[in-house]
């Protein structure tokens, strides 16, 4: 036995979290919420000057829209898709009976039109692509969502439903290789404001199969992802709080995203992962929020 | 095998440019040829082949031009021989 509870049940001792059952899904204490808020405030302060029109998404989205992403070709294994009782009197008399013996019970649930939110930026594409060419300068979202992966873990910092905000520019191809220039200059910039010890890495996305390998290694080779790294609660090495995207013109592409001049839109996004940001600070600065070091509370909450 | 490239490279690469007027050596990628077609290409050239690019051959290069592809399989059919 370990002789001390892992950093997740400390969590749940503390209140912080609280277990629902299932690994990855949890409730979110009041002081848990004081962090993701106090960061959250950090970050609108940062942007204050950046024009970005801000939208929140609920946790899920459009199916067609999720389709069209072209979300199931690089992670099917990660999806998670709303399915609904769709069946008739005798169908639910049955449902009813095998869900009183245990059986499996699920025939007649069907997909519905949505999805669980993979990530927060998926849903503003297709609002952007309806609203026809994008005006001289291209635009800048700010996004917040909870969004689902289905990777059940007893990392606390990976977690199937987690708060992701998102800042995501469309534009020329200098214009967004910019905004990506600029995020990873801010991005160390806030975590050192907050004690938190980190390093940034080239970095790939989870593509799924063989296939998903050769996008790994194209990924790298582009250098089109970079993620901010901060030790957590993993032993085998430290977690992504954030992450930096260039996705030259594949949502573009896809969306039918428009520059002023007709062109096709080049986009990046950068996200912040807010669980997983609350997660390093409790670990590195401790499960007592009043003994925090000065300075981070002063950055956090004013 | 060139024209049996050519041909699996019209078919999946997804390129609106016309493959028979690439040279062998020209860069696909810069033909328009994106990640995702790269991966259907490669799906395409093993199940015509009835090869398996190894790990150590899913990069960008082993699929950058049709040169490159026929070098890759030719390697992988030798040793398959």
């Amino acid at each position: 036995m370990d002789a001390q509870p892992s950093f997740l049940n400390q969590l749940f001792d503390k209140g912080f979290l609280v277990p629902s059952g299932v690994d990855g899904l949890y409730g979110r204490g009041e002081a848990y919420e004081e962090v993701i808020a106090g960061f959250d405030s950090l970050i609108t302060k940062t942007v204050a000057n950046d024009a970005a029109e801000k939208i929140s998404f609920p946790p899920g989205m459009s199916r067609v829209a999720f389709e069209k992403s072209g979300y199931m070709k690089s992670f099917p294994q990660l999806a998670g898709t709303v399915h609904s009782f769709c069946g008739v009197d005798h169908d639910h008399t049955e449902l009813l009976a095998q869900l009183a013996a245990g059986e499996e019970w699920t025939g007649k649930q069907e997909v519905t039109d949505v999805v669980l939110t993979p990530a927060a930026c998926y849903p503003i594409y297709p609002v952007l692509a309806a609203r026809g060419n994008m005006p001289k300068g291209g635009v800048v979202f700010d996004l917040q969502s909870y969004c689902f992966r289905h990777e059940p873990s007893q990392d606390p910092a990976r977690m199937q439903l987690f708060r992701i905000r998102e800042f995501v520019r469309a534009g020329t191809p200098e214009e967004v290789v910019a905004f990506r220039e600029e995020w990873l200059k801010r991005g160390p910039a806030m975590m050192e404001a907050v004690g938190l010890p980190l390093h940034i890495d080239l970095a790939n996305d989870p593509f799924f199969g063989r296939g998903g390998r050769l996008m790994k290694v194209g990924q790298r080779e582009q250098q089109l992802k970079f993620e901010l790294l901060v030790q957590i609660a993993n032993p085998a090495g430290p977690t992504a709080i954030m992450s930096f995207n260039y996705h030259q013109d594949h949502f573009g592409e896809t969306w039918g995203i428009h520059t002023n001049d007709g062109g096709v839109a080049q986009t990046a996004c950068t996200g912040f992962g807010m669980d997983r940001i609350a997660l390093a600070l409790l670990k590195h600065h401790g499960l007592d929020l009043k003994a925090w070091p000065k300075s981070v509370s002063k950055t956090l909450w004013g | 095998m060139m024209d049996q490239i050519r041909e699996i490279v019209a078919r999946h690469s997804g390129l609106a440019v016309d493959v028979s007027s690439l040279g062998d050596t020209a860069d696909l990628y810069e033909a328009g040829m994106t990640s995702f077609a790269s991966v259907d290409l490669m799906l395409g050239l093993e199940e015509a082949f009835n090869v398996e690019f190894p790990d150590a051959m899913l990069t960008r290069k082993t699929f950058a031009s049709l040169k490159a592809i026929a070098d890759a399989v030719s390697k992988l059919t030798a040793e398959a021989a």
